[in-house]
């Protein structure tokens, strides 16, 4: 406890002198590196359009109410797209990432050396890229559409599943598995008997997360022509009809809640 | 014990959701659904067929990628990627801390409370890449639309875990320190900050990574960064070049992500 005695008095101080000035240090250091990005930036930026925002926002808004009510007929197939698109995505991605996690954990895996690093690398390739980007791969691929959106949820999502389902997988509990397999069982046995009802629970709570995320992420993979309300939305920004983006904004946000409430529901009755 | 019994019992495993009605009305349930979500699927089979050489042609492409005929905008789409990661990282964290503190319900009085939930619960509503379009329609093109999208979608992220974290912070030591008779600044200092500082920091880092994938993503609507340089290459049909841009964004993004699981590591 770093206290320093002056004449009259003992002065208690957090840290002492060393601590106090590396971490000021480290903050100078980021300090510099914050307004060597930010002066990059602002070179490439037209500092007029930015003055001028809060007016064209103002402007937007104005045009944006009331929203185009009568416009919501040329919507309800689009959201049923979207939620398609969700839905189809998500179980393409899990039955995919069911096999790929049990190659991926460490105890379930065939072989450390060869099978487990590339399952590793699927997990990792399909996490890092955006769905976004795998949509405009799939679209320029397969030709726009709402298959290509499935298929760039789907790829998106066998990482992230895959990856969530592989650590419940090495976090089982191994005295079940011990038992069944004290029982003579083989190894498909052991697998269907002491392995997958321990994780069933984890996988159907990854799976309905997943769907809820992706149902957000499905309702801008229109933007890249994947199918979806992203469509209208591109189209209807295109069109500058601002009432009909307004209520394509409300819609996507009543999507969104209430694919988080199924999902908590959901979730709430299985864990 | 009875040992005498003539039938012979076969055990079957209990299925995993118990009620008879609930499970065979998802089953019944999940299939009319299928069966109408893939009635209604328009899908083009002759574009798709024709896909596959250009799908061939495209997994081709990653053997060799071309890293070097557009290596300068390859090379100004990263860096931009970057800088816009760190600048909005840094100015969303510095604006989503008074907001998370008003957010705390232990912090904070009641309209303050529910005013800054309201900033948080809008700024995480919508995907980054919305807010994006718009910043673009309302900043031009360039980073500055990223950054300001980026931003508000590190606000609603960090605002709300900065506020529950405080939340469940230890009440003791915040006590102990007010009985002190510190001032306010004091308090916050000496007893919140301290207590929710290791997992914030772990908190930036991971946000830091977020950022960097959604700036790879903001460049397709104009947003500045990389997206940009790759949706150009995609429009040309030049796939070795896109498929270079594709292996660059995901070196960055496991050289973050373990870096910044490392650093949370250390930290914790």
């Amino acid at each position: 406890m770093p206290v320093t005695q002056t004449a009259s008095e003992k002065l208690w101080q957090r840290r002492d002198r060393k601590t106090q000035l590396s971490i000021w240090g480290v903050q100078l250091a980021c300090l510099m590196v914050f307004a060597f990005c930010w002066s990059l930036v602002s070179e490439k930026t037209i500092w007029e359009f930015v003055y001028d925002a809060p007016r064209q926002a103002g402007d937007m808004a104005s045009r944006m109410v009331p929203p185009a009510w009568d416009y919501m007929d040329k919507l309800w197939l689009a959201i049923w797209d979207t939620i398609n698109i969700a839905t189809l995505g998500t179980l393409m991605a899990v039955i995919m990432a069911f096999p790929i996690a049990f190659l991926a954990a460490r105890n379930t895996t065939p072989s450390v050396v060869f099978v487990r690093p590339i399952a590793l690398f699927i997990i990792v390739s399909s996490r890092s890229i955006n769905s976004l980007l795998w949509a405009l791969m799939l679209v320029t691929i397969i030709g726009p559409g709402v298959m290509a959106g499935v298929l760039a949820i789907g790829f998106r999502s066998i990482g992230f599943c895959a990856k969530l389902l592989y650590e419940a997988i090495e976090e089982i509990d191994t005295t079940q598995v011990e038992a069944v397999t004290a029982t003579g069982a083989s190894g498909p046995q052991i697998l269907h008997y002491g392995i997958v009802p321990q994780i069933l629970p984890a996988f159907a709570g990854i799976s309905v997360f997943r769907w809820d995320i992706n149902i957000r992420e499905s309702t801008v993979l229109g933007l890249v022509g994947a199918g979806g309300i992203g469509l209208q939305l591109n189209a209807s920004i295109n069109n500058v009809a601002w009432t009909q983006v307004s209520l394509i904004l409300l819609v996507i946000l009543g999507t969104v809640i209430v694919s988080e409430w199924v999902s908590a529901k959901v979730r709430h009755a299985i864990i | 014990m009875n040992t005498a019994t003539s039938t012979s019992r076969t055990w079957k495993k209990p299925p995993f959701i118990q009620s008879p009605m609930l499970r065979w009305s998802l089953v019944v349930g999940g299939a009319i659904y299928l069966a109408l979500a893939f009635g209604t699927m328009d899908v083009n089979w002759g574009r798709v067929a024709d896909g596959i050489p250009r799908g061939h042609r495209f997994v081709s492409a990653f053997f060799p990628p071309d890293f070097v005929s557009r290596a300068g905008d390859i090379f100004d789409g990263i860096l931009e990627s970057l800088w816009i990661t760190i600048i909005s990282t840094v100015a969303g964290i510095a604006v989503s801390i008074p907001v998370g503190l008003g957010a705390a319900r232990n912090l904070a009085p009641r309209p303050i409370y529910l005013a800054s939930r309201a900033i948080l619960a809008i700024s995480r509503t919508f995907p980054e890449i919305i807010i994006a379009l718009f910043a673009v329609k309302l900043f031009g093109f360039g980073p500055f639309a990223g950054f300001i999208a980026l931003s508000i979608g590190t606000i609603g992220f960090y605002g709300k875990l900065l506020a529950e974290d405080i939340e469940d912070m230890d009440p003791s030591q915040a006590e102990a320190v007010r009985a002190t008779g510190a001032g306010w600044f004091q308090w916050l200092n000496y007893a919140v900050q301290p207590q929710v500082m290791p997992r914030m920091i772990g908190l930036g880092m991971y946000r830091l990574d977020i950022n960097f994938r959604e700036s790879a993503v903001v460049g397709i609507v104009g947003g500045g960064g990389i997206g940009a340089t790759l949706l150009t290459s995609f429009d040309r049909y030049e796939f070795d070049s896109a498929a270079a841009i594709l292996l660059i964004i995901i070196g960055i993004v496991m050289a973050v992500e373990y870096s910044s699981s490392y650093i949370r590591k250390w930290v914790q």
